[in-house]
């Protein structure tokens, strides 16, 4: 997984979700896994104000040699984490193309207009349906659902890190995981983030 | 420890734009540090607050940006690199003295550091800080990528030494906020020794008194300092140009607008039709360097958020070489191809010089942008914003909402800057009718306050937070008191800036640096002077209520309650769970209970879920905090509680 080439440059992934669900840090992570590899990373994030309820999202853009402008063009998105499942189309709309792969949680959080009945929140077999009209390759995880299995649903966020490494277009490992990770969260919680992102690694390869 | 004091010369990391303004710091051996909290500025002093005991820094965070700047120039004064930092509207607040500032000039290099928010994308304005160089007359630096972000910082020290003037170094969110790989340069091993001479000739800029006055002598010396700047800006390696020798067109450019334009170029393919100008050096604009550029083409396009402050300069100096360059035809915020309101992006980019060369361009094939967008419109609900699960402003909001419904005379509340900002939305009750800058709620209520005579008779509250009502709110207290004003102020006191990532403030024991300080008790000063003051805990919502029924019912003077509860987002609470929540759902008859859903319809927290196929509501055990504040809104019971300190792993 390590020695993947980049099948563009720069390549535009993005990670959306809704505040509190650890884009940021996921984010974060994976850039600094990107730049250990010795690739050029400019990440773009909207955090703030979004992070109380409001879609948030994280741009990346990766390349062996230069740094690219924080916000991904109108239809340039060449992967999607939505740690949040209506997340995914709401990107799709903007940054989708025929050729944008998606990896999905399946776990819901509704908007406050849906808690409220004003609004409707669409199943989980119209979201799929949706995705895979506007995608070419389209993964959906229980992430946050196998991470309260493992004690905290935040989990799922590095759940979905692993399964993106696992579907196998960028130079991702799990050791270049572990040492990025070494120095951001405390020793007594890498046992259970190393757990997380190789479950999520197997999750895709089923 | 923090990678960003790793004395690690020619190591390439991956920082956001606010750390690399640290590290550039760091580099150029920063003393004194000081700033007031706002996003998107926040983590330029809380980084160096993490390293100011290693890095021998003194760091605070400050009551408000004026007293951030003030702090920070007494280090410049005694000798020491100093800097501050704020958010766009901070410049504002420290602006008074800050004219000052750059008539007496400085000592050792300072450097301010405001961070713009294009678009508004965490503020309740776009202003804009180029201005006020230009107003108080000091140089103006934009770094155009994160590598520069750190380089310039550095620059900036040293400019400032240079020209014994503060300098400005302005980032946006999108520079701020975004990160990209930086190379270290080295950490200096420093020795210095603080002292502030005054006892030399009065006029001696590095030993005389440190005034703006006499003006004239003062202000003609700080024309010189500005003619330097511009003298050293024509050669400054942060001004750049990559392009083609006589382009069709050429953009100039600053800040992030750089990577934009640069995006914009390679997307549409025009790389050698079009030249970007990338400036450094805002303000002044060096000149000779201008009329290099300028006299390539007849086209320009100035690309630039906010307002159009690179494009007036540019034309005034177009206008004045117009004899010898020739006359152009300038493209931008005026003519209307680029936005005056909102952030830039590539696309806006894109799109401003498609239009200008007459290029056909989509972004998207139209098919797939059709089918796109007809799925989002139907399977998309929009995410407002909202409080956070367990928040006590919500509590707050629901108990003030309806104490003024049971009041009845039309009582509204004047709000200011911090997360209840958002009572402006249905998340809070709609409940804020007026909201402006820190501090103004009460400002504006002391107003409302003393129109009586005038047959006002409205109940009016003011909220703000316990951050607030150090910076601005105090002294719109005072000014209460002082003439008698009658209102309620409110203040949302959940122990710490909450909004921006919990820094400290003079009402804790703890300072930036982590030591223990003197706290300042909100409620002792608030009865010094001379307000009527009740606390209570706005969990506890039917005595919440009826306490404000109560104060707004008094026609005299000025009132304050306390609402005193822990942010849920807090270190000290966040994961753990005081009590755990369930539904009856024997109990929950939903739309047939004649409550009208007011806990998933009205009180709306984000852990409270209507159940469309049960037709109960249910508790989302994901997002429920357990504050146990919605057991006391469900008027049949259904919403049950019980006690547990659960701590999640």
């Amino acid at each position: 997984m390590g020695n993947i080439q980049l099948s563009k440059d720069p390549y535009n992934i993005i990670i959306t979700g809704v505040g509190g669900q650890g884009n940021v840090m996921a984010s974060r992570v994976l850039a600094n896994m990107l730049v250990k590899k010795g690739y050029c990373v400019t990440i773009g994030e909207s955090f703030g104000a979004s992070q109380r309820g409001g879609s948030v999202m994280s741009h990346l853009r990766v390349s062996r040699s230069s740094i690219w402008s924080p916000q991904i063009p109108r239809g340039r998105a060449d992967v999607v984490i939505a740690l949040e499942p209506v997340e995914a189309i709401r990107v799709l709309k903007d940054y989708g193309n025929p050729e944008v792969k998606i990896l999905s949680n399946t776990r819901a959080i509704s908007p406050v207009g849906v808690i409220a009945g004003e609004l409707d929140y669409p199943s989980m077999e119209e979201i799929k349906k949706s995705v895979k009209e506007l995608a070419s390759d389209v993964w959906f995880i229980d992430a946050t659902d196998e991470g309260l299995r493992l004690g905290n649903p935040i989990l799922g966020n590095i759940i979905m890190l692993g399964a993106l490494s696992g579907v196998g277009v960028l130079p991702m490992d799990r050791e270049g995981f572990k040492g990025v990770i070494s120095r951001s969260i405390p020793e007594d919680k890498i046992d259970i983030n190393l757990k997380a992102y190789d479950m999520g690694e197997q999750m895709v390869r089923v | 420890m923090s990678y960003l004091i790793d004395n690690n010369e020619g190591a390439r990391y991956l920082l956001m734009g606010n750390e690399s303004i640290v590290r550039g710091a760091l580099e150029a051996g920063v003393k004194v540090a000081a700033g007031y909290p706002g996003t998107p500025s926040s983590e330029i002093i809380e980084s160096l607050s993490k390293v100011g005991k290693e890095m021998d820094i003194y760091v605070e965070w400050s009551v408000n940006e004026k007293v951030a700047m003030e702090v920070a120039a007494a280090g410049s004064f005694a000798g020491l690199r100093s800097l501050c930092a704020m958010k766009q509207n901070g410049v504002n607040v420290a602006s008074d003295f800050l004219l000052h500032l750059a008539g007496s000039g400085t000592r050792a290099g300072m450097v301010i550091v405001p961070c713009d928010d294009p678009g508004a994308l965490s503020s309740v304005n776009e202003g804009e800080s180029r201005y006020f160089a230009r107003l108080v007359e000091i140089p103006l630096l934009e770094p155009g990528d994160f590598q520069e972000a750190k380089d310039m910082a550095k620059w900036a020290f040293e400019l400032s030494e240079e020209l014994r003037q503060i300098v400005m170094l302005r980032s946006v969110t999108r520079m701020s906020h975004a990160s990209g790989n930086v190379v270290f340069g080295k950490l200096p091993v420093s020795d210095v020794h603080a002292e502030f001479k005054c006892d030399g000739f009065v006029l001696d800029p590095m030993e005389g008194i440190m005034t703006s006055a006499p003006v004239d002598y003062r202000h003609t010396q700080q024309q010189e300092k500005l003619n330097k700047a511009r003298e050293i800006f024509e050669d400054c390696p942060f001004n750049t140009y990559d392009g083609p020798d006589s382009p069709e067109l050429l953009i100039i450019t600053s800040s992030a607008c750089t990577l934009y334009s640069r995006e914009a170029i390679s997307i549409l393919g025009l790389k050698d039709r079009v030249g970007l100008l990338k400036l450094g050096t805002t303000w002044p604009l060096p000149p000779k360097l201008l009329k290099k550029y300028l006299s390539m083409t007849d086209r320009i396009m100035i690309v630039e958020e906010v307002l159009p402050f690179l494009e007036e300069n540019v034309k005034i100096l177009a206008a004045e070489m117009a004899p010898e360059i020739g006359v152009k035809t300038f493209y931008g915020k005026n003519d209307g191809k680029i936005p005056m309101v909102g952030e830039l992006n590539p696309d806006i980019v894109v799109n401003a010089i498609a239009q200008t060369l007459g290029i056909d361009y989509k972004a998207m094939p139209d098919e797939y942008a059709n089918k796109a967008q007809g799925v989002a419109m139907a399977g998309t609900p929009s995410r407002e914003l909202t409080f956070c699960p367990g928040c006590p402003h919500r509590a707050s909001f629901w108990s003030i909402h309806n104490a003024l419904e049971l009041d009845g005379r039309k009582g509204f509340v004047c709000g200011d800057i911090g997360c209840y900002t958002l009572a402006i939305l249905p998340c809070g009750f709609s409940s804020l009718k007026t909201t402006h800058s820190m501090g103004s709620g009460t400002g504006i209520a002391s107003g409302f306050g003393k129109l009586g005579g005038f047959g006002f008779d409205q109940p009016i509250l003011s909220v703000c937070g316990d951050s607030t009502f150090f910076h601005t709110g105090i002294s719109a207290l005072v000014n209460a008191v002082h003439h008698s004003s009658n209102f309620t102020m409110v203040i949302l006191d959940n122990s710490g800036t909450a909004m921006t990532g919990f820094q400290p403030h003079p009402g804790l024991k703890v300072n930036a640096l982590g030591d223990e300080v003197p706290s300042i008790d909100i409620e002792e000063v608030c009865r010094a002077l001379g307000a009527r003051v009740e606390v209570r805990d706005p969990f506890d919502l039917e005595e919440t209520r009826k306490t404000i029924n109560q104060l707004i019912e008094d026609k005299q003077g000025v009132n304050v309650l306390i609402l005193r509860q822990i942010c849920a987002l807090s270190p000290e609470k966040k994961g753990k769970k005081k009590y755990e929540m369930t539904i009856d759902e024997e109990i929950c008859l939903g739309e047939n209970c004649g409550c009208n859903r007011v806990c998933t319809r009205i009180f709306r927290c984000p852990g409270l879920v209507w159940d469309k196929e049960k037709e109960v509501t249910r508790i989302d055990e994901v997002i429920c905090t357990g504050c146990g504040v919605c057991a006391d809104i469900c008027p049949a019971g259904a919403i049950k509680k019980s006690s547990v300190l659960k701590e999640v792993a």
